[in-house]
């Protein structure tokens, strides 16, 4: 680990779809740090690589999907060569994800109560089933799910979005894990959903002093939560750096677009501003700047030559030649 | 329960449909029994007593009437050719067909099923291979050419197995063989597609994030699933495999309901055809419901349903 601070280390991570149209690179060289005991927030459009990242962390990258290249360091331990027993021991229990669509994530003729159990029995097969019962049932209590005992018997097809969003937490919190992926977990819910789930979340990092990595494509859910930002864009971190400074010293031009793309109340006399244009085809990507397409402060270098990651503030980066220019 | 109760009584309609429509149809195609008992030198005076004694000369829909309260009373009628209780030839024919069939059941369904789930988890590897090949043979072939050519192999090649079947469990393999093979066939082709495609569930990236072996992730949360198309299928297959025991006992010799009713047929013998007919529907209709109630047990949503 190159520092101590950091529950998390990834450098230079590629993970590629091996396609036969070509090597399709979702995560191109990005390095990424967690530190203990923070949220960190990784903010991108759909299809930017920011899922493709978690699932590289955990294993779980579908065919044709695989890690070319780069490392995971988790607490001292590299998860991208450690084989798949040990990366299984660390799953569920070290780091643990909640994913997306609470509906589909949860398999529909299990028990929730029996799911979540199943996470603690996997790690200490020699637990006594009333015991796990009962700490499957302290735990529903604590991520505020009503009921908890009638509910430990209940389908996921009886429970609430939200309700199956807290047992998703329950599972992953079970293993006292310390580290947290959520991977869009507020996105399949209703705005006061989401602000219920985000709380908790944030209160189940206070008390437990686990590190939280936040995915997502939401500027608001950063701006909440996260203690510090990476803006991912075709594979690429574009822009990063502790939150605050982040959005009040905005350099990129993506990270621009994406705070002016957020709804106002009030002051929005014209139509909503959208960033121009679609993500590029990962297969053609432009030989300089992968946003160039869309940029609006494009040159002729940026189209030629990638920029690099460099600083622009305290703990703050940004990958463009034109940061600052025109601060919206 | 009450949903089941509620199935069960739906039933009774389809037996009696079943009925009158075996009953139409048996009337329907040419050739009577009085010709076919009597032969062609007998006298007109004679063929009329033996219609009369049949009750043959009476309208069709009286003797509908009273093949149905006689129904009631488990009596299917008198064999014209051997005179005996056609309920009483059934259920000596049953055991026969019972151990045919549950033989095959066994084979179809464990070997289906095993198969299937193999080839899944070894998917386009060499097992995987062999097995769909013996599966999409055992489709691709109907049952009467499965025996001849199973007969013809392994009974009279190799002699492993007897030729004909007298009715014991050792000499019933090879029949049971023959009729399963096209139903384990068709259960390993589903069970594997089936449980491929939930391989690819969001809930299966979360049982594997939880830190769970894959064998734990498959069979504990992808077989549940899985299962439940291929169950269906498992019900259906229990009809095609009575009419495929009527093909195989005939070839292999074995005195089942089967070959009761193909003899049944030879000798336009109404009674004893029309008792096989409606006793293996409603085997079948059990058959069907059984998977229904097999189906609600795997599958809450289905259980709490309306």
């Amino acid at each position: 680990m190159e520092n101590e601070n950091n529950i998390l280390e990834i450098r230079n991570l590629r993970s590629c779809f091996f396609t036969e149209k070509g090597v399709v690179p979702a995560v191109d060289g990005i390095s990424l740090d967690i530190p203990r005991g923070k949220i960190v927030g990784l903010v991108g459009e759909s299809g930017c690589g920011k899922s493709m990242t978690a699932r590289s962390i955990m294993g779980l990258l579908r065919y044709p999907g695989r890690i070319a290249g780069g490392s995971i360091l988790f607490d001292d331990q590299e998860l991208t060569t450690c084989g798949e027993k040990q990366l299984r021991a660390i799953c569920g229990k070290d780091i643990s994800m909640i994913f997306q669509e609470p509906m589909t994530s949860l398999n529909p003729v299990l028990k929730v109560g029996k799911q979540v159990r199943e996470t603690l029995l996997a790690h200490d097969p020699t637990m006594d089933r009333e015991e796990a019962r009962r700490r499957v049932i302290e735990m529903f209590a604590q991520v505020a799910i009503p009921e908890p005992e009638r509910r430990y018997n209940s389908y996921p097809h009886e429970l609430s979005g939200g309700m199956r969003q807290r047992v998703m937490i329950a599972m992953a919190m079970i293993g006292s894990p310390r580290l947290l992926i959520a991977d869009e977990p507020t996105t399949a819910l209703d705005v006061t959903i989401e602000a219920q789930i985000l709380r908790l979340m944030k209160q189940l990092q206070e008390q437990t002093g686990m590190s939280i990595l936040i995915i997502t494509h939401n500027m608001g859910v950063v701006a909440e939560i996260c203690d510090y930002v990476y803006v991912m864009y075709a594979g690429q971190i574009m822009e990063q750096g502790e939150t605050f400074q982040l959005f009040d010293h905005t350099a990129h031009p993506y990270t621009q677009g994406l705070l002016a793309s957020i709804p106002r109340l009030g002051n929005n006399p014209e139509r909503l501003h959208a960033i121009g244009g679609v993500v590029p085809n990962l297969l053609h990507l432009p030989a300089g700047c992968s946003f160039c397409t869309r940029c609006e402060r494009a040159t002729a270098a940026c189209w030629e030559q990638k920029a690099e990651l460099e600083p622009v503030g305290e703990e703050h980066y940004a990958r463009c030649f034109h940061c600052g220019e025109g601060t919206a | 329960m009450k949903q089941f109760l509620k199935r069960l009584l739906g039933t009774i309609p389809v037996i009696i449909g079943v009925v009158l429509l075996i009953f139409l149809m048996l009337r329907i195609i040419p050739g009577d029994a009085v010709s076919v008992l009597l032969g062609d030198h007998v006298s007109q005076d004679t063929i009329d007593r033996l219609t009369a004694a049949m009750g043959l000369d009476k309208p069709m829909w009286q003797q509908f009437v009273s093949y149905i309260g006689n129904l009631f009373k488990g009596d299917l009628g008198i064999s014209y050719t051997y005179s005996r209780s056609v309920s009483e030839m059934i259920m000596e024919a049953f055991p026969y067909t019972v151990k045919l069939t549950a033989m095959a059941i066994v084979f179809a369904w464990g070997f289906g099923l095993l198969a299937g789930i193999i080839s899944a988890i070894r998917q386009n590897k060499l097992l995987d291979r062999l097995f769909m090949g013996l599966s999409l043979m055992g489709l691709s072939m109907p049952v009467f050419m499965t025996s001849l050519f199973l007969q013809y192999l392994l009974a009279f090649k190799l002699g492993w197995f007897s030729l004909v079947s007298d009715g014991s469990w050792p000499t019933m393999i090879l029949p049971a063989i023959a009729l399963g093979w096209n139903s384990a066939g068709s259960i390993a082709r589903m069970t594997r597609s089936s449980l491929v495609e939930v391989t690819q569930a969001d809930y299966i990236d979360t049982a594997k994030a939880k830190g769970l072996r894959y064998r734990a992730v498959i069979l504990g949360h992808g077989l549940k699933n899985a299962m439940l198309p291929v169950i269906t299928m498992m019900a259906l297959q229990l009809s095609s495999m009575l009419s495929g025991a009527v093909i195989t006992e005939s070839i292999f010799a074995i005195p089942g309901i089967g070959r009761l009713a193909t003899t049944a047929i030879t000798n336009r013998d109404m009674p004893v055809l029309q008792g096989t007919v409606i006793f293996t529907t409603i085997i079948v209709i059990a058959g069907n419901l059984l998977a229904d109630l097999l189906y609600s047990v795997l599958d809450p949503r289905i259980r709490k349903g309306q």
